[in-house]
């Protein structure tokens, strides 16, 4: 009882935040209460007021609105490159689990390959060589996605193929790629979907912390980690500059490890 | 005798449906009570409810007293030193019942160390007479091993030297052999009846299968939606049961006799395997020399007649799922062939997708075998694959319909899901999977083993009726010679990975030439026949 109540409140919070987050990243890409990349020095360090709800920088950019355009260059990159992990690795999985032997073999090998480098090196390794940018951060972080999916993906396989009914398709004549595609995808489903929530949340503090590095969104994009980056030393005289994004990021990657546990829980308790 | 076990007007429910309705039961020291019935009927949930092991939800009123004293009565700690300490309880499945990384020793010792405060030495120095008593010792190393280097057969001794190492008074046996082949289930069997008899143990036995324990026990009680409807001496029960229950039952349990008794001598072959041999690759153990391959399958060589119905038996590991495997052409033989309707019939062969449709196969479980997102619909059809213009839309449900009800299921059922059936009810679905290409042969690998025998005997009706109907070929692979002796015209019977003996279903059950066949027949579980 218990077990069940606790699923419904981490996936009802954590849905409900990434809703918001996601909502108000959709809402900047056509309003936000200033432009974000308009100056206006004469307004620089304001405290939150009526005016500006969330105050403004050391550029007097509106604090709000910069969050609202982080908020959709965060969403976005992080989106683009679940993406890319998945497309990529889960076919990749799906094809070491079918194929077994030594096809199985070098694709596993591969991926211990990019596993081998730590994300976050790798991603730089990538934007020094082709210049920053939101798009080469999504590449970098996609790349990192790659193996994480092929991993999950071909573990579910492994254990699907172990089942009688796949046993009854071959019988009924369709081959390896067939039934993976027909049965064995179809049932990976709830695992991907937990497994993406996940590399989502991870893909957000991996846009910040590009961006804080330089490497990642480049001016005026908006972006957290960069708003991160120029509060650094202003945390005395203007602590919300600091705050806001901070905040900002906790929440969304709470909200969407909250909503990867109740999914995980939900997917467990399914036939 | 004195009395170990009496359980007084006890009833469970689960939310408000009522799963046990006022049991009454009692086990003295060193009886046997066997406690049968069709699944669902409440016998599990009556032995779990002895142990105070009811899921969340359930609520127990009566009583339950061990020699003497009241269970129901006890806290939660006191309950838990009686678990293990003074009753011992076994399961159906030996592998999830142990842990698999800890060692067998390991394992037994800690259930001593639980409940008396010894010596690690000492522990295991009861482990491995409770090791040595199952039967379990002569090897070096033998508290050793880990449950996956053990056979089905040894992790249950595992498992009941657990139960039984510190004396209980009562041992409760919930379907302790139905995941196990005939002889290690006569062994088992054997080694519960003489642990009960030896230490003046109650035990409690726990089935479906009334000839299971037919030999064993002294006092039967049977169960029927949550009652016991008729309880008495073994004797009484098996010769004189009086309740129809009981009789469908006992009737199912002897399983009558199924074949349609037509000669098929002159028939067509349908099936045909050549001296096949099946190797797998072994690990090399030393860099400098080759490991010989596994030989699972060691020529051999059978035939299937159109219309007939063929057992091939053998206990677990003998080869005879391998050999399955390459005559549905789903593994490719290492030498040998097979042909199917006078055709070559092995992967890469050529036309494989009109051939496939001559053949068809039903499994062991009746969860696994279906994909759980698919409706029955699309489960059914899907061999359609095999033809060339399958059937669409209305044309298909036709189809589905028309196969649903050659199995006894409704046409409606079709946009069900499998989850929403029971065991018997899926294994018709899996037949009437079978039967949309309309094959010349099916191959049932072990279809009725993880149903009770009441389903069991439906089971096995339906498929005599469609055998009569349709002119199709069975091929039954099982370790269960019962069902074989009631439905098969022909068997061979296998033993590492060869056929040790072939013939007519009652000559070879009535002069077995080979010492291996008689070990067979000779462990598995008979009713007495009936007396007037």
């Amino acid at each position: 009882m218990s077990e069940h109540t606790a699923r419904n409140w981490s996936l009802a919070i954590g849905a409900g935040v990434t809703a918001c987050f996601i909502v108000v990243a959709l809402l900047a890409l056509f309003w936000t209460p200033f432009d974000p990349q308009l100056l206006n020095i004469v307004d620089k360090l304001q405290p939150p007021n009526a005016h500006h709800w969330l105050g403004t920088d050391q550029l007097g950019r509106d604090v709000l609105s910069l969050l609202m355009g982080g908020a959709k260059t965060s969403v976005g990159v992080a989106l683009l490159a679940v993406f890319i992990g998945a497309a990529a690795g889960v076919p990749l999985g799906l094809i070491a689990a079918a194929a077994q032997g030594s096809v199985d073999e070098a694709v596993m090998r591969a991926n211990d390959l990019i596993f081998a480098f730590p994300a976050l090196l790798l991603a730089i390794l990538i934007t020094a060589v082709f210049g920053p940018g939101a798009i080469n951060a999504v590449i970098a972080i996609g790349i990192f996605n790659i193996p994480v999916f092929a991993r999950v993906s071909r573990a579910g396989a492994l254990q699907a193929w172990t089942r009688d009914y796949t046993l009854a398709a071959r019988v009924a004549g369709k081959g390896r790629w067939r039934i993976s595609w027909e049965h064995i995808l179809p049932n990976l489903f709830g695992l991907l979907v937990v497994q993406a929530t996940i590399q989502f949340s991870l893909g957000v503090i991996a846009e910040a912390g590009l961006a804080y590095v330089g490497l990642g969104a480049q001016p005026p994009v908006p972006s957290w980690g960069r708003m991160l980056n120029e509060a650094q030393t202003l945390t005395a005289l203007a602590p919300w500059l600091a705050l806001i994004p901070g905040l900002a990021m906790l929440s969304f990657v709470l909200g969407l490890n909250l909503l990867g546990e109740g999914l995980r829980r939900g997917s467990e308790r399914a036939p | 005798m004195s009395e170990v076990l009496r359980i007084e007007g006890l009833s469970v429910t689960i939310g408000a449906t009522p799963i046990i309705k006022n049991v009454s039961l009692s086990v003295a020291a060193g009886e046997i009570l066997g406690l049968v019935g069709a699944s669902g009927s409440g016998k599990t949930m009556t032995a779990r409810a002895i142990m105070r092991l009811l899921p969340p939800h359930a609520g127990a009123t009566g009583s339950v007293r061990l020699r003497g004293e009241s269970l129901s009565s006890m806290s939660d700690v006191q309950m838990q030193a009686v678990r293990g300490r003074d009753v011992g309880m076994i399961f159906q499945e030996p592998m999830s019942a142990l842990n698999p990384l800890m060692r067998i020793g390991d394992q037994v010792a800690e259930t001593v160390s639980l409940h008396r405060a010894v010596s690690r030495q000492a522990a295991r120095a009861a482990a491995r007479e409770a090791l040595d008593q199952v039967g379990l010792s002569g090897e070096a190393g033998a508290l050793d091993r880990l449950p996956f280097e053990l056979s089905g057969g040894q992790r249950q001794r595992v498992a009941i030297a657990m139960a039984v190492v510190m004396a209980p008074c009562l041992l409760i046996a919930d379907e302790p052999t139905t995941a196990l082949d005939v002889i290690s289930q006569a062994q088992v069997l054997a080694l519960l009846r003489d642990l009960a008899r030896l230490r003046g143990m109650g035990l409690l036995l726990v089935t479906h299968d009334l000839a299971v324990i037919a030999q064993l026990t002294d006092r039967i009680a049977v169960m029927q939606q949550g009652e016991i409807v008729e309880q008495g001496s073994a004797e009484q029960i098996l010769h004189h049961g009086r309740q129809p229950y009981t009789q469908s039952l006992l009737a199912a349990a002897r399983l009558q006799a199924k074949r349609m008794a037509k000669s098929r001598v002159d028939a067509a072959e349908v099936l045909q395997v050549d001296g096949v041999v099946l190797e797998y690759p072994r690990r090399r153990r030393s860099l400098f020399s080759a490991a010989s391959p596994l030989r699972a399958v060691d020529g051999v060589s059978l035939s299937i007649r159109a219309g007939e119905t063929v057992g091939l038996v053998g206990e677990s590991g003998s080869g005879k799922s391998s050999l399955l495997k390459v005559m549905l052409a789903l593994q490719k033989s290492s030498h040998g062939q097979v042909s199917l309707l006078g055709n070559s019939f092995s992967a890469g062969a050529p036309a494989m997708k009109r051939l496939r449709r001559g053949i068809q196969a039903v499994f062991q479980d009746p969860v696994g075998s279906f994909d759980p997102r698919w409706p029955v619909e699309r489960l059914v059809a899907e061999p359609f694959f095999l033809l060339d213009r399958p059937p669409r839309a209305a044309e298909r449900s036709r189809r589905v319909a028309e196969v649903l009800n050659q199995v006894g299921m409704n046409a409606s059922d079709a946009q069900r899901y499998p989850h929403e059936f029971s065991g018997g009810q899926r294994q018709r679905i899996a037949i009437a999977r079978a039967l949309i290409t309309q094959p010349a042969v099916i191959a049932f690998d072990e279809a009725v083993s993880a149903l009770d025998v009441l389903v069991r005997e439906q089971i096995l009706r339906l498929l005599a009726q469609l055998a009569g109907r349709l002119n199709v070929a069975y091929l039954f692979v099982t370790h269960d010679l019962h069902v074989i002796r009631a439905i098969a015209d022909r068997i061979y019977v296998m033993q590492r990975g060869r056929i040790i003996e072939e013939g007519a279903t009652e000559s070879v059950f009535n002069s077995p030439q080979h010492a291996y066949t008689r070990a067979l027949i000779e462990a598995t579980p008979a009713l007495p026949h009936t007396r007037g």
